[in-house]
């Protein structure tokens, strides 16, 4: 059934740190790679090497320039994957059950064996976690690598998702966001962990941690630079030379 | 969002054939023999095309029964149900009517019910998404209801009924329209609220997550219908209602002013159709920059 589960036993998700993600898309290519080859269909491409590529992603990253009011510009790499949210409007709509979020981890997950391809999941979706896959008809989305997390052929340092176990940077983590002891919950309380569009009552699991403020440019009026040409107060023997040049 | 012909077709043809049908269940007309086997066979043919025209939308249409199942939480699931149920509870009363000239009222009240619940769960399923903010508004269901009962009071010949019906119709489209204008700013998502980064300052795209098109794109960041929103629902008014409504004034006992007003009320209503998905902007366009100057 397409209900949502009044609750469920743990709350797997994802940290991604906004201050720490660098852009480089190591996730993208992980994830891609990862769920090609292994659960459910191939994440196809159309015109690969065409002029036209496309293909289907379960994970993309995006780049903002937020400019305060009274700071220097910064730029944000903003790494985006389905959220698991708690009220996930995506399964609630789905007319055949292939979509569903499991009562033990809460992971949303398709059964691609009953998708029709109605597309109505992508469209419930705040934010475009889903995606039909072109040749294959079927809806695809995130799947917390549910085949590794629980795989006990990989070793275990493995048994994480594959954009996590990829970014070189650190930023992403994963854990029980329900266990407030965990080590993802710890650092969503320490850093200040946001939902993304809380106004869309989807209840998130997926937590962003803000970008650390950056260093304050210097104000105006204030000490000279270290590459300021001026030798006032200069002493020893360049200071000698100095004062006996300048008094030609 | 993409304004995707299949479900236009579906959704303005199912819509007018389940129109009539109530009409000939709730036994408004009650036509006899072979002029029964006509009207019931043009509710069902409507439908079933549309029906068959919803099946070309998805990506594996041979597995379209299991969207059957879930009629306890998905609009979709329970527009399949009771579109079916419709059909059948109409049948023993259309038989009655075609065979023996007496009508079933039970399973024709029964199965017109069903007709109107069945376009109301077509309406909601778009109604019911919070992530297209002009869709979320009672306005649509209601403009889809009054398309259907509009197109079944034309069909039937019930003129009194049409020209009331034409006149609620184009006020009820007016209202979603202006109403709907304003949805997304009320939604209250923003590129700020999507990023999470709004408190900070002014947040806009640097650069898109990819060169190419993606199915986010193509599906719910269409933009082509927005550039001529006004004419497009100028000319839904005029078609839809306002020359129907004329030709039915200067020649109420004409069949043929009959049959051209309603061809000229379903091309109006595949205009509106078309701009309801057009216009309908959905918040993920955000993440891709979209509102960006607004």
């Amino acid at each position: 059934m397409t209900a949502l589960p009044q609750s469920t036993e743990r709350k797997l998700g994802l940290v991604i740190d906004l201050d720490t993600c660098v852009g480089c898309h190591a996730c993208v290519v992980s994830c891609k790679g990862w769920n090609t080859e292994n659960y459910g269909a191939p994440l196809s491409d159309t015109d690969a090497y065409g002029a036209d590529p496309e293909g289907t992603f379960l994970n993309r990253i995006h780049s903002y320039e937020v400019v305060p009011a009274d700071a220097a510009p910064m730029v944000v790499h903003f790494p985006k994957s389905c959220l698991h949210c708690e009220d996930a409007p995506c399964v609630t709509v789905c007319p055949t059950g292939a979509s569903f979020k499991r009562v033990e981890d809460g992971i949303v997950l398709v059964n691609e064996q009953d998708c029709i391809g109605c597309g109505l999941c992508a469209w419930a979706c705040p934010y475009g976690a889903r995606e039909m896959d072109a040749l294959a008809g079927v809806m695809k989305k995130c799947t917390l690598c549910v085949d590794r997390i629980y795989n006990e052929n990989l070793p275990e340092e493995d048994r994480v998702p594959s954009c996590v176990r990829t970014c070189p940077a650190g930023a992403r983590h994963f854990g029980d966001l329900g266990d407030e002891s965990s080590a993802v919950s710890q650092l969503v309380a320490e850093r200040g962990g946001f939902d993304l569009m809380p106004e869309q009552g989807t209840r998130p699991v997926n937590k962003y941690l803000p970008p650390r403020n950056r260093d304050a440019l210097a104000a105006k009026g204030a000490p000279a630079m270290a590459a300021d040409p001026s030798t006032d107060g200069l002493d020893g023997f360049l200071g000698w030379i100095d004062r006996t040049l300048s008094r030609f | 969002m993409h304004p995707a012909p299949s479900i236009i077709a579906f959704s303005v043809l199912s819509g007018l054939g389940l129109g009539l049908l109530a009409f000939l269940g709730l036994g408004v007309a009650m036509p006899t023999g072979w002029a029964a086997f006509f009207w019931f066979g043009l509710g069902y043919a409507l439908i079933l095309i549309g029906l068959a025209a919803s099946a070309f939308h998805l990506g594996r249409p041979e597995r379209a029964l299991k969207a059957f199942s879930q009629w306890r939480t998905s609009w979709l699931s329970r527009e399949a149900v009771l579109a079916v149920a419709a059909l059948l509870f109409i049948a023993p009363h259309a038989a009655g009517l075609v065979f023996f000239g007496q009508p079933l009222v039970g399973f024709g009240v029964i199965g017109g019910v069903l007709c109107l619940q069945t376009v109301l769960a077509t309406a909601m399923i778009y109604a019911q998404l919070r992530s297209i903010p002009r869709w979320n508004h009672w306005s649509g269901p209601a403009v889809f209801i009054l398309a259907a009962l509009t197109g079944g009071a034309l069909l039937t010949g019930m003129v009194m009924a049409a020209q009331l019906l034409l006149a609620w119709l184009a006020l009820t489209l007016v209202a979603n329209w202006l109403l709907g204008d304003r949805q997304f700013v009320k939604s209250g998502t923003t590129l700020g609220s999507a990023t999470g980064l709004g408190a900070r300052g002014a947040v806009r795209q640097f650069e898109p997550p990819h060169t190419g098109q993606n199915y986010l794109l193509r599906e719910m960041v269409y933009v082509v219908g927005r550039k001529h929103a006004l004419v497009l629902r100028v000319l839904t008014l005029v078609l839809a209602c306002l020359v129907p409504s004329l030709m039915l004034w200067i020649a109420p006992m004409s069949i043929t002013a009959l049959v051209a007003a309603t061809v000229i009320h379903t091309l109006g209503m595949f205009t509106a159709r078309w701009l309801f998905f057009a216009q309908a902007e959905h918040v993920v366009g955000l993440y891709y920059g979209a509102h960006q100057s607004a």
